[in-house]
Parts: C-alpha cells; structure tokens; sequence
C-alpha cells in the first residue's frame, strides 16, 4: 500500500491525448548525425517528428526552451537488476532456461524513477549468474507510475542469460549446511552443461521433425513430450533468442565463442567481458557484442586483470561495445562510464555517447527504435543541464515515448508535498493514539481483577 | 629492575598512546621546476602561468614569477595545471587485493572490540591498488579497517613507498567506531511482532552498554597506569591491549570516527560520544540534514561519502546523497569527502563532483579532497593546499581534476615523481601490442 502510494506521488506523465511537444534551442547529440548547436527537437504521438536548426511546431505545441542545454537519447542499460520481485536466480539446476524474468518484474521499484533522474530510460532485465543458462530476460522501458505490462518493450527481442566463470561454478558461495555443492565445480563443468544443453535440444528438434514428418505422410506418429526448457534450447539454435552471456576470463570468452561456432549457435552481447580486451578480434570475428564496466575490478579472482581501458580496446578491435550498469546505482550515472571511455583509451567524444546509447540498442536489435535522435524513432530523451559527459551536469528531464517521466523542477514540489503529508500523518496518528490511550483509561474498571487472566 | 620495568612501563605508554607522526622517504628529493602552468593553491586565488618549485620534499617557491634555481629539473606546464595530490578520509586500499579472496583481505578482524588493530600493520605497499589510485591524482588515503562495533585504528598514508612506514603520514589517525543501529520492522517485514522488537532493542541496548563498558574500563585503566607510573608503590597490574589503546581515545587525544548513517544513529552516536567528551568525526551520514543543528553544535567534522551511492529509504529524495555536502557548507559544518572504496579510490574526485552538481560550489568540492581532509586530520601543516613550506605532493594535469575527461600527466608525492604505471596501463600497453 505504501508503496502504492508512493508509485503515485511520483507518477508525472498525463496520457490519452496526443500530445506535441518542442524542445527549442539546444544543443542536440543526435549520436547518429553529429551534434546540432541551437537545434530543435520536435516530438508528436511519442515518436520524433522533426530535428534540425529550423523546426516549427504548431501553436498549440508544449513548447520547452532549452537554452544553454544539452539534449540527448535515453541511455539504455544492457544489465539491469531492477523492478525484480525477490531473487534473480533461480538456482535450483545449472540450466533453468525455460524461466522467465519477465513472470517476476514489479513496477514500484523505487530504483526506477532514480535512474529516469539520471537519463536511463530503458534497460534490459536479467537474472543472475548462479547457472549457465538463467533464464530469459526482459528489454523494458522505465515508465514509472505506469502498469508493469506498459514497462514490457513489446516485439522486442527475446533474450537468455548465460554465465561462465566463477559464478555458475559456485565458486564464491558455500551451500547451506547439510546440502552438497551443486554441479558444475569447474569451467569444464560449465562448458559441459552448455554443450549438453544444446545436444539435447537438436535431439528435440530432431523428434519433433520425424513427428511432424510423419503426420505430414499421415503416418501414425505419437508427439514427443513438450519440454520447455528444451523448447527453449530449440529457439536459440533457431536464432529466435538472443543470447547475453555473463564473462569475465578471455579463456571462457573464447570458449564460447568456439562452442557457439561448433553447435550452431550465436552470442549476441558478452556481458561483464571484463578481459575482452584481450580477445578482442576473437569477439569481433564471432560477431558478438561486450556491455562492459570501466572501473569494477579486483572484486574477486577473475576480475583482477579488469582494466578500464577495456572499452576502448574493444572498440578499436571492432566490437559493437557498451558501458552498462548491473547496478540500481551505476545506472544512475552510466554518463560517467561514457566519459571514461575518452579517459581511458582515448575514444572520441561521439564514439563516447555510442557505448550508452546506439551501441546498445544496437546490441537489444532495437536500433530502429532507440539509441539516437532521428526522425521516426521513439521519443525517449533527457535534457540535461549541462553536457552529459561532464560530472558537473545532472539531468532536468526525462522523456520515454514523448512524456515527461521525469522532471526536477516538479521533482523538487512533489517532494515538498510529500513530506508535509508525511508530517501530517504522523501527527494524526501520534494524536489518535494519544486519544485512544485516554478513552481506554476512562473506561479502564478501577479495581482489576486479580488471578488468573482469561483465554487469550 | 623495578627502575627498567618503569621506563619500559613508560616507553610502552608513549609509543602505544601518543600520536605518533613519523617522516617518510628519507634522503635528498630532486630539484624540479613546474612552469608556465595554471597553479591552483586551492587556499588562494589560481595563478596563470605560474611556477612552483619543488625542493628537497617540500614546496620552495610558488608564484607568477618565482625563481627557478640552477640545476632545477624544468618541466614545462604550458596549458596544464597544478593541484595538490587528493586525499581520500576513507578508504581500505593497502588492506585488500581481491574482495572475495579471503587470503588478500585484511579490512576486519573478527569480534566486535578491536581497538587495537591497526591499520598501519597491514598496509600492503606493493598493492596493485596503489599505483592505480594515486595515477589518479590521488595520493593519499584514510586507511581504514572495518567491523564489528570497535574496529581499529586508521592510518594516514601516502601511496608512496617502499615499506608501509614509508608510506604513514600519522598513525592511528583516528579509531573507528561502528556505533550499535537499533533496526525497527520495516513495512510489511515479517518479524514487525512485539517479541522481535523487543529481541532488537535488547541487542541494541546490550550492544551499547558493552561500548560505555569498555569505554569505561579504559578510562579506568588510564587512570591506573598514570597513577603506577608516578608512584611504584602502587600495584602493578598486567598489561590489556584493548584498554591500553582506548586510553588516548578516552582522554580526547585521538579522535574517533563514528560511522553512522541514519538521523537515529547519529543521535544515539553524538549523545552517547558527549558522555565520553570524545573527540569525533562523524562518518557516513546519509541523514545528516536531519541532524544539522546536533552536529553543528558540537563543532565536530564529517567525513561524508561515499555520494556516489543510494539513499537507504525508498521515499528519500533521490538526490539525497548528492545534495548533503551542499547543506554542510550552508550550515558551516567542516567536512570532507570520502569514497568508503578501494579498488576504485580513484573515483574521489567524481564523488566530489557529483556534490558539485548539485549545488555544491566547486571550488568547495575541491577543497573536500584536498585541505579540507588535511585540517581534519591535523595535517593542514604539510597537506591539501599548495604552499611554500609544504609537502611537495603535487598533481600535474590537463584540465579540472574533478572532472573524469581530465587526464593527470604527472604526480609527485613528498618531492619523488611517481611512475605513471598501473596495472591497468601495463595490461593495456601489453594488450595493445597483441600481434
């Protein structure tokens, strides 16, 4: 309930109309088209109608004045923890491919609406690293105060996690008493359960080809039993489900990487890939993409030769890299990763924006959609105070899909009210109690009975 | 005999008690010469094409048209700028290498009364996380251990140096209590019945009289030990090393950090550091707007950070922590900015920054990491500003430290130029070259 309440209280956007909006006199980091001094940015029916020096809007146009402000894309976070009911992992069996993050996702994390405050407007969902294969992740849009199916970004990809290293392996976590450790102990384990999985699946596939052969030749044929999981399995090998898989060693980069080319299969984005610096044209060769951190290093065995020139390499090699955030605080401030990308490594400033903004939505395949200021394209934008690649700045709005998800200025009054209402809660309550207490001692009798007290 | 046992009684009380300050690196330092660079002494005005000089460990000259003196090493600054090297008030680099390795982790020793550990025991010079921090600008560090309630003592270091006494600047610098939170159910938690809060408030309680316990027993035994020491008669009593460095503490001449976070437990902190008339730093302080006008009466510094990091409740302003050193420097409260961090200590500046983005003037934000931590940890002497007479511990760079595009070219720590290497950089060239 008060988490209700609280969903309500910062809950912005008014819908139902569409709505035309004008952000005039900025500058606009486009990402795609270059970066356009004094420009416009003109929003209708949440897509983005018009960018340019000379855009005119109608009369009737929300018109926002952006002087001295920077515009740019909704960062988009390929590692999200966020708005996941309970535990990430399921845990229970090294390959829980056939669950669903999607069947766990809540809409009152708070986290949320911080990172609409940091210009992160869509993220992808993932369950944790305890297994090879997770299970399937979720690209949502972070539209705080809205239904959770609003958040789902519909026909977008259908992903999967997978994880190698210590993690899958268990090698930091001690089972509960009495219970055995959990197979696999080793990277040989992993890549085991990984290529076992994909064996079973073409067996699968292969019953279900007979079958439908068979029924197709009217044949008598009994139907293979279904199996989700394998169902699952089947639709990777099919490329209907993209592949984000948790790495930290080139090793088991390349591990993968070679598995995916023997049994048929594609890695879409290597996450963490904290030493795909050194495999870089290995990654690049396959195909796959790297959302990576700058600074997480040293945290345990297999992120010790972490370095944050990792994104930089990367992209040099040609890897279709991005920063992202596995973390409801990193992701309020993936601009900082960004920046760092030109610290570390040298990128340009324009290559910097792409790791938080085209770059992934390139690796979610939803770069028709996301990741630039362009004609046609979602309007999920946030204006920022000052430039984006600058630790001075901070954002003033945010924009998914045309409205205004968040916004300082009504961020700044909405919290004043809400403590006054606290406030006044609080005494109510203190002066109910207050007057409850002295009602009871009216009617209190004044000789209580003594003995044994009665049944409670 | 009993004359020994009294210098050995009393040798054992001045090394354990008093605050030792100890002078690093030894031996002559090179003469260099940093010019035509925008100098930024922090303490004054930023001089454009300026020139320091660097002598012997500390800085010989400063200004517009200082002289350079015959056989200096020149270094021409032309468009780069001149910093102090940053301070870090909390950090565990030199106490771990790899989180989850238990073997390289030295931050928390178990039990929850350590006042004797010591972090200058256990400062690993040849860490790896030292050459990436200081690469950064940063170039010295409250190391501090964690834990339990008492969990050590902190040591001021500069990440320089070939032994761990090379690298003290003073220790302990501070001793580092971790005061008992009394926790209530949460919304909705399901141990919100009485008997559970009941069960908490007794640990709590239990937690807290445990501390004035020990704090008393100390105060007890400082007193003993002073009075053995004047007059031999008085019966001599084994020795406790948990007492004996709580004395210095309990007497006001070591401060103490109180970690605390919540406006309930800085309260309960500062009320309970009253009754001891403790010397305090108040560390953490996520609610400290709630508790302004407690802290500012007790004139006593905070160490705030890290900012980079979220507020503890839901309904917080989702700024909260960004906008806490803004309402310390409208109320006039001393404070500095800390990272809690290791491995990435190199982000302080960014930490800083982040305050200055939400209305934090920047120049305060520099000072937070600079002469800010120096005055708080009594070191404003040789520290945090550039000034003649001062330690020689000085960043070269292109731009605003503060700012993450900046690049820091050059570093020197007590007049020594540090290699700009790194693990970090050594992968990265070794990477580079991949045939």
């Amino acid at each position: 309930m008060r988490k209700a309440l609280l969903a309500l209280a910062f809950a912005l956007p008014l819908f139902g109309q569409e709505r035309v909006t004008l952000i005039r006199n900025a500058t606009v980091l486009t990402i795609t088209n270059g970066v356009i001094e004094n420009g416009s940015v003109l929003i209708r029916g949440g897509k983005i109608a018009a960018v340019g020096r000379d855009v005119s809007a109608p009369a009737s146009a929300r018109v926002i004045d952006g002087t001295g402000k920077f515009v740019m894309p909704g960062i988009i976070d390929t590692h999200s923890h966020t708005a996941v009911e309970g535990s990430v992992n399921e845990i229970s069996l090294p390959n829980t491919g056939m669950v669903r993050i999607q069947d766990a996702l809540t809409n009152d994390d708070i986290s949320a609406y911080r990172q609409l405050a940091g210009g992160t407007t869509a993220a992808l969902i993932l369950h944790g690293s305890a297994n090879a294969i997770g299970g399937q992740s979720q690209i949502v849009k972070w539209k705080w105060g809205r239904p959770i199916d609003e958040w789902i970004v519909k026909d977008a990809p259908r992903t999967i996690k997978f994880a190698l290293g210590e993690n899958p392996k268990s090698a930091n976590f001690r089972p509960p008493e009495g219970q055995q450790r959990q197979y696999p102990a080793t990277r040989m384990g992993v890549e085991e359960v990984i290529r076992k999985s994909f064996i079973d699946a073409r067996d699968y596939m292969a019953a279900w080809d007979e079958y439908d052969a068979k029924k197709k030749r009217n044949e008598t044929a009994i139907p293979p039993r279904r199996d989700l999981l394998m169902e699952t399995m089947a639709d990777i090998l099919r490329g209907r489900i993209d592949i984000h898989a948790h790495s930290y060693r080139a090793d088991e980069i390349v591990m993968l990487l070679n598995l995916a080319d023997e049994l048929g299969f594609k890695v879409r984005e290597l996450q963490h890939v904290l030493e795909g610096y050194k495999v870089g044209r290995e990654i690049a060769k396959h195909g796959a993409g790297a959302g990576t951190f700058i600074d997480w290093w040293g945290y345990k065995a297999e992120a010790y030769d972490a370095i944050p020139y990792n994104v930089a390499l990367m992209v040099r090699d040609g890897v279709l890299t991005s920063v992202n955030s596995d973390s409801d605080e990193l992701a309020r401030h993936l601009n900082h990763d960004a920046a760092k990308a030109m610290k570390y490594g040298g990128l340009t400033e324009e290559e910097a924006l792409r790791v938080c903004t085209i770059n992934p939505a390139r690796q979610l395949r939803l770069d028709s959609r996301l990741g630039s200021i362009e004609v046609g394209k979602d309007a999920d934008l946030a204006i920022w105070n000052g430039h984006p690649l600058s630790t001075y700045s901070r954002v003033d709005t945010t924009f998914i899909e045309g409205e205004v998800y968040f916004d300082r200025a009504q961020d700044l009054v909405r919290r004043e009210e809400l403590r006054k209402e606290k406030e006044q809660r609080l005494k109510k309550e203190a002066d109910d109690a207050a007057a409850a207490k002295k009602d009871a001692a009216k009617d209190a009798p004044k000789d209580a009975p003594k003995g044994d007290k009665p049944n409670a | 005999m009993r004359k020994t046992l009294a210098v050995a009684l009393l040798l054992i009380a001045s090394s354990a008690l008093a605050q030792s300050t100890i002078l690093n690196n030894p031996g002559r330092k090179p003469v260099i010469a940093i010019r035509n660079a925008t100098i930024v002494p922090v303490t004054s005005a930023p001089i454009a094409n300026g020139t320091i000089v660097l002598s012997n460990g500390t800085i010989a000259a400063i200004g517009a048209n200082a002289a350079i003196p015959a056989g200096a090493t020149v270094i021409d600054g032309t468009g780069l700028f001149v910093y102090p090297g940053m301070i870090d008030s909390g950090s565990n680099v030199g106490l771990v290498e790899m989180s989850s390795v238990a073997g390289t982790v030295d931050t928390a020793e178990l039990g929850d009364f350590n006042p004797n550990s010591m972090a200058a025991v256990a400062i690993n010079p040849h860490s790896e996380l030292v050459p990436v921090t200081r690469v950064n600008g940063v170039t010295h560090v409250v190391s501090t251990p964690e834990g339990g309630i008492i969990s050590g003592q902190s040591a001021l270091i500069q990440l320089a140096g070939w032994t761990p006494p090379e690298m003290l600047v003073k220790t302990p610098a501070a001793m580092h209590i971790q005061f008992p939170r009394l926790r209530s159910a949460t919304f909705g938690d399901q141990s919100q019945d009485e008997e559970a809060e009941k069960e908490r408030k007794k640990s709590y309680t239990r937690d807290v009289d445990k501390l004035r316990d020990v704090l008393r027993d100390a105060q007890a035994y400082g007193k003993a030990a002073a009075a053995r020491a004047k007059d031999r008669n008085v019966e001599r009593f084994d020795r406790d090393l948990v007492l004996e460095a709580l004395v210095p503490v309990v007497e006001g001449r070591i401060p103490v950090v109180m970690h605390a976070n919540l406006a309930r437990d800085i309260r309960a902190a500062l009320t309970f550091a009253d009754e001891f008339k403790l010397k305090v730093i108040l560390a953490g302080a996520q609610d400290v707007g709630r508790v302004v006008d407690e802290v500012k009466r007790r004139n006593i510094p905070v160490l705030l950070g890290p900012i980079l990091a979220l507020p503890q409740r839901e309904d917080d302003p989702y700024d909260l922590l960004f906008t806490n050193a803004k309402t310390l420097h409208d109320a006039g409260i001393p404070f500095a900015i800390q990272t809690t961090d290791a491995h990435n200590t190199r982000n302080l500046p960014y930490h800083a920054a982040s305050a200055a983005a939400f209305g934090l003037p920047k120049e305060e934000a520099l000072k937070a990491v600079t002469i800010y931590p120096a005055q708080i940890w009594g070191v404003a002497d040789r520290l945090g500003s550039l000034e003649v007479g001062k330690s020689a511990t000085v960043i070269l760079t292109d731009g605003d430290p503060l700012e993450i595009r900046t690049n820091v070219r050059r570093v020197f720590i007590a007049g020594e130029e540090i290699p700009m290497d790194s693990r970090h950089t050594l992968l990265y060239e070794k990477f580079l070259k991949r045939p």
